[in-house]
């Protein structure tokens, strides 16, 4: 099994630790994990590592998840990443907006391991 | 009840008697998935909402409001640790963070289980009030909904304040 190297963008550094832990608790091998606070300091993560995931929430301050979406348009390591929207966000329009973007897929706060296994899994092909 | 035109579409909402049941509902989902915390209903109410840690999570658009969570420190503390397989410490800091975290869920989770405020309502970031001595003043509200559920036997309070 692949082990993954993971970036999660998530203003609550709860949330981002929350995120990581139910990755494993899904039953992905993970050989990195990288956090970032917003879509900003998500590009700029990118600028040094490559990833197999990205996983991102809607709702941030500076640069939210859906300018987060467009920027990765412009950057070459990007390009092939699956990015998966994890939110509280309940509008359907701003969830189809991040898929129009290039999002692969959306999973909705609270959620289960299992849940994130089930989204993850067609994306990550052996991983899982 | 709240107004909200759009598009020349007014989206109004008013609140229904159902949805003490809904916001019961949104926040045992919240803790048991996102905590482990089994959250129960008290055969009797334990009286007035107390505790010194306050998360609050604003609403505005076809519902104007705010949604609360309210409960003591110790339970506070409890509940972060479960959320953090027991990282949260005593760190005050992660402990407000977690707590705004889960009326942010519980909010989420509330107006997705709403049709009518799915896409016409909007969440604010949350806020987290550390301490007891405090009263908050807002407009006249003309709805609402509070009730107490029992996580571990200590009161977790909820509210839903709705303005005109």
């Amino acid at each position: 099994m692949k082990k993954l190297h993971v970036l999660i963008v998530d203003d609550s550094s709860v949330m981002r630790k929350i995120v990581e832990r139910s990755l494993r608790q899904a039953g992905l091998e993970l050989e990195e994990v990288r956090e970032a606070g917003n879509g900003a300091e998500a590009l700029a993560e990118l600028q040094n590592s490559a990833f197999d995931l990205i996983l991102s929430d809607i709702n941030m301050p500076a640069m939210d998840g859906l300018e987060f979406l467009r920027s990765l348009a412009n950057v070459p390591s990007a390009k092939n990443v699956p990015v998966v929207m994890i939110t509280t966000e309940g509008s359907e329009s701003r969830v189809v907006e991040a898929l129009s973007v290039g999002a692969k897929g959306y999973i909705r706060k609270p959620f289960t391991p299992e849940q994130i296994k089930e989204r993850l899994a067609p994306l990550l092909g052996g991983a899982l | 009840m709240s107004s909200f035109v759009s598009q020349g579409v007014n989206y109004a909402v008013k609140p229904e008697a159902n949805w003490k049941a809904v916001l019961e509902c949104a926040a045992m989902e919240v803790f048991s998935m996102m905590a482990g915390a089994e959250l129960t209903r008290f055969t009797d109410e334990p009286g007035q909402p107390h505790g010194e840690q306050t998360a609050m999570v604003g609403m505005a658009g076809a519902l104007c409001g705010m949604l609360t969570i309210r409960c003591t420190s110790a339970t506070a503390e409890k509940l972060a640790g479960m959320m953090l397989s027991g990282e949260a410490a005593l760190n005050p800091s992660v402990i407000g963070d977690a707590m705004g975290e889960l009326c942010n869920m519980y909010a989420g989770n509330f107006k997705s289980k709403i049709s009518t405020l799915a896409d016409h309502c909007m969440l604010s970031v949350p806020t987290v009030i550390w301490g007891e001595d405090y009263f908050m003043q807002t407009v006249q509200p003309n709805a609402g909904f509070q009730f107490a559920l029992s996580f571990e036997g200590e009161p977790v309070w909820f509210s839903l304040v709705i303005h005109a």
